[in-house]
């Protein structure tokens, strides 16, 4: 049975139809009650607002190498239950993803897995050491189709390798993915470098290490022409910049993390290893310009960043921890409360930001497409006025470094269309295959 | 006063005079030929300690023997920490061993916070310095050697002027003196090259300066802080020579204090480097006189800590007020 009818649901909320979908595609957009459900699964969405399948542009999914954290299995159940029926798989796994057969690997384990489209990011550099360019163009031109290049988790930060990089991609309509962090600024940081670093006693982490890499390498994009992605951009300062560059034409894009937009360096004070991240969270005049970023458009996307970590590395002092946490399944809640409820953006923006433009940056061809006849059928399915509490446990990741114990968030995933198939039915996982 | 001793910002003005006001009572049994209250009388304290640190280790090892404490000396090196053992897994073992107090020194700011807050233990904790956070029974046992030396012993410090010279970027002594010295009313000066002074210094509640010619005839105390080499190396200053000059205390420079003022350092110093010999020495220097004031400090916040909830209350209030 592959016909199945969405029911009463509000296209972005606004007109609310019967959404038809038959073999992957969506064949029928039909007013509430027209739509032919003889022999369809029928999902009765009353109430709920449809988007596109969320895209994300920022996963670590672990696999290879740290399968205790996450699997591509495991994280990209989470990503279904988060709303995204596509991933950004990063390269620094173990190996790294440096090697058509590594990209590869990742690839059709996400096939396999099934819960959504796995795209893997290519290392730009061998082993991410940034000196000797990674072997891009076979990246590509693999089963992957690697159209994303990033070191993410460290910055490129050799302007040369960084100019040849951007150079080199545009024979396959790449881009690179900047991981912006001066290493030198950074030595042993530990936080965002402000009043409370001081107080904490932690090192520093200057708004100044982010935006200088953005700059010179807005200018490089420019110089040769290319097209730069800015990872997880933290600072007011970054939104500036990267505002001037397109006011300038020049072809870069931007994301943000759900926890950018919520968190701040104030959660140090608790120093909880939990809201340890790399960028570090920053002040709220960071937060507000961030939201203001992403609702003008400066800001292209939302990217998780999702970052399992095995509990060992999160309970312990502040500095033996791991930089990272979690964001799949917490991602739309976030941007609900931060953005929506704030109302900076409406869920037409909401399908922009988390899915439409995404899928654009990555080059996905079936992704991010309109709720409209002959598109790919990825549909995310949102109560906007459920609200429900984090608990680690109920997570689907393997890992528990989520920020938001017993917080408890608004708007909520409820179902997940990938290619035409649930994968998620009233917040729950549907048994594949 | 709280559970634990995280911050010198944890003390309230009444709860720094109160472990001021004890450690005075408690000093005059260091006079006795039996130096030894039962107070702590079948109480654990541990001394935690993963950085070396021979005198506040040992400070805070008399303070618990002069109550009668049960004392277990746990440190890193030799232990299961230099396996790998987890700071949580330690803890539990202590846990499980039934500290009463968990004394410890980290090399990780918030260590200690962790301690208290993560449900891994049950006792007291006393941050007995971690990383470039704070060390308040440092604060504690300076105050109380200022207000021995400048205010007859008694009452707070309101007025003095308290001026505080060196590596304040990385120094947890800076951190808790500045907090605690200005809850008891002093006026408190930092002074420091640019380059080893917080950002966000300026919302301290104390001054700053770059120079300190202009700022040692108003001082009532000059604290020099340890300056560790391996900062030139990072660039923080040019030369060792070049610091000494511009920050370091000699004997022109202590020729501009007035008659009354003292020069403390929390030790260990660095002779030649942010203190010369002959000041060290000097009349002035009550050095050796914070290491004595720490261990009646350390024995008053032990005894206001672990007292409160003690079984041995009775030995408790006959000491107190024996006294």
């Amino acid at each position: 049975m592959s016909r199945l009818v969405i029911t009463g649901a509000s296209i972005l909320n606004q007109a609310t139809a019967d959404i038809v979908i038959d073999s992957g595609k969506i064949v029928e957009v039909a007013k509430p009650g027209a739509a032919d459900t003889f022999g369809a699964r029928v999902i009765d969405a009353a109430g709920l607002i449809a988007l596109p399948g969320f895209v994300d542009l920022h996963t670590h999914l672990r696999e290879p190498g740290r399968e205790d954290a996450e699997t591509v299995e495991s994280g990209t159940r989470a990503a279904a239950l988060g709303g995204f029926t596509c991933v950004h798989a990063m390269a620094n796994t173990e190996p790294v993803a440096d090697t058509a057969g590594v990209v590869e690997q990742v690839w059709r384990l996400g096939k396999e897995a099934g819960w959504c489209e796995v795209r893997p990011i290519g290392a730009v550099t061998v082993g991410l050491a940034g000196t000797h360019m990674a072997e891009l163009g076979a990246m590509a031109a693999s089963a992957a189709q690697v159209r994303l290049f990033s070191d993410d988790g460290k910055c490129v930060d050799d302007a040369v390798i960084m100019r040849r990089a951007l150079e080199y991609v545009k024979a396959f309509d790449g881009a690179i993915a900047q991981h912006a962090q001066e290493p030198r600024l950074t030595e042993g940081a530990q936080m965002n470098e402000g009043v409370l670093s001081g107080t904490l006693g932690l090192r520093g982490w200057p708004a100044v290490a982010e935006e200088a890499i953005i700059a010179r390498d807005v200018l490089l994009t420019q110089h040769v022409n290319s097209r730069l992605h800015v990872c997880h951009v933290s600072t007011a300062g970054s939104v500036e910049l990267i505002r001037w560059a397109k006011s300038k034409g020049i072809n870069v894009t931007a994301e943000v993390t759900p926890h950018h937009l919520l968190l701040t360096d104030e959660l140090a004070r608790s120093y909880d290893p939990h809201f340890k991240v790399n960028p570090p969270l920053r002040t709220q005049e960071d937060v507000l310009a961030l939201r203001e970023g992403l609702a003008d458009g400066t800001i292209d996307a939302v990217a998780t960043d999702h970052a399992p970590h095995p509990s060992e590395d999160k309970e312990c002092e502040w500095s033996a921890a791991a930089f990272g946490m979690l964001g799949l399944e917490t991602a739309l809640s976030v941007v609900v409360e931060s953005m929506v409820n704030t109302g900076l953006l409406d869920w037409a923006g909401v399908a922009d930001r988390m899915s439409i433009r995404p899928a654009a940056i990555g080059r996905v061809r079936d992704q991010g497409g309109r709720l409209e006849v002959r598109q790919p059928a990825h549909v995310t399915l949102v109560d906007p006025h459920a609200s429900w509490t984090v608990r680690p446990n109920e997570l689907a990741s393997r890992s528990r470094n989520t920020p938001y114990r017993e917080r408890v968030l608004p708007g909520r995933v409820v179902h997940t269309i990938f290619d035409g198939k649930p994968t998620v039915i009233d917040g729950q996982t549907e048994r594949m295959h | 006063m709280n559970k634990h001793l995280l911050s010198a910002g944890d003390l309230s003005k009444s709860d720094a005079l109160l472990v001021l006001d004890t450690a005075a009572q408690l000093a005059q049994v260091a006079d006795r030929p039996v130096k030894k209250l039962p107070t702590l009388r079948g109480r654990t304290v541990v001394n935690l300690f993963f950085e070396d640190s021979t005198r506040t280790r040992i400070s805070f090892e008399a303070a618990a023997k002069r109550l009668s404490a049960d004392v277990i000396n746990f440190s890193a090196k030799g232990s299961s920490v230099s396996k790998g053992e987890s700071l949580k897994d330690t803890a539990l073992t202590l846990e499980a061993m039934g500290a009463d107090a968990v004394v410890v020194r980290h090399g990780s700011s918030g260590a200690p916070h962790r301690l208290a807050n993560s449900g891994w233990i049950g006792g007291s904790v006393i941050n007995a310095g971690d990383g470039t956070h704070e060390h308040p029974t440092q604060a504690l046992l300076d105050a109380y050697t200022l207000r021995e030396k400048l205010a007859n012993g008694e009452g707070d410090l309101a007025g003095k002027r308290v001026t505080i010279v060196g590596d304040v970027l990385h120094s947890r002594v800076a951190r808790s003196n500045v907090l605690l010295l200005s809850t008891l009313g002093a006026d408190v000066t930092l002074v420091a090259p640019p380059t080893l002074l917080p950002v966000g210094v300026e919302t301290w509640p104390c001054k700053v300066s770059y120079d300190l010619d202009p700022v040692v005839p108003d001082s009532d105390a000059v604290m020099m802080l340890r300056v560790q080499l391996e900062r030139m190396t990072d660039s923080y200053f040019p030369t060792a020579r070049e610091y000494s000059r511009r920050y370091g205390l000699d004997n022109h420079r202590m020729s501009m204090l007035s008659d009354e003022s003292i020069v403390m350092h929390p030790g260990p110093m660095n002779r030649g480097m942010e203190i010369t010999a002959d000041v060290a020495d000097s009349k002035r220097s009550v050095i050796v006189e914070q290491v004595a004031n720490g261990v009646s400090v350390r024995m008053a916040v032990l005894y206001l800590l672990l007292g409160g909830y003690s079984p041995a209350q009775p030995a408790v209030d006959e000491i107190v007020e024996g006294n």
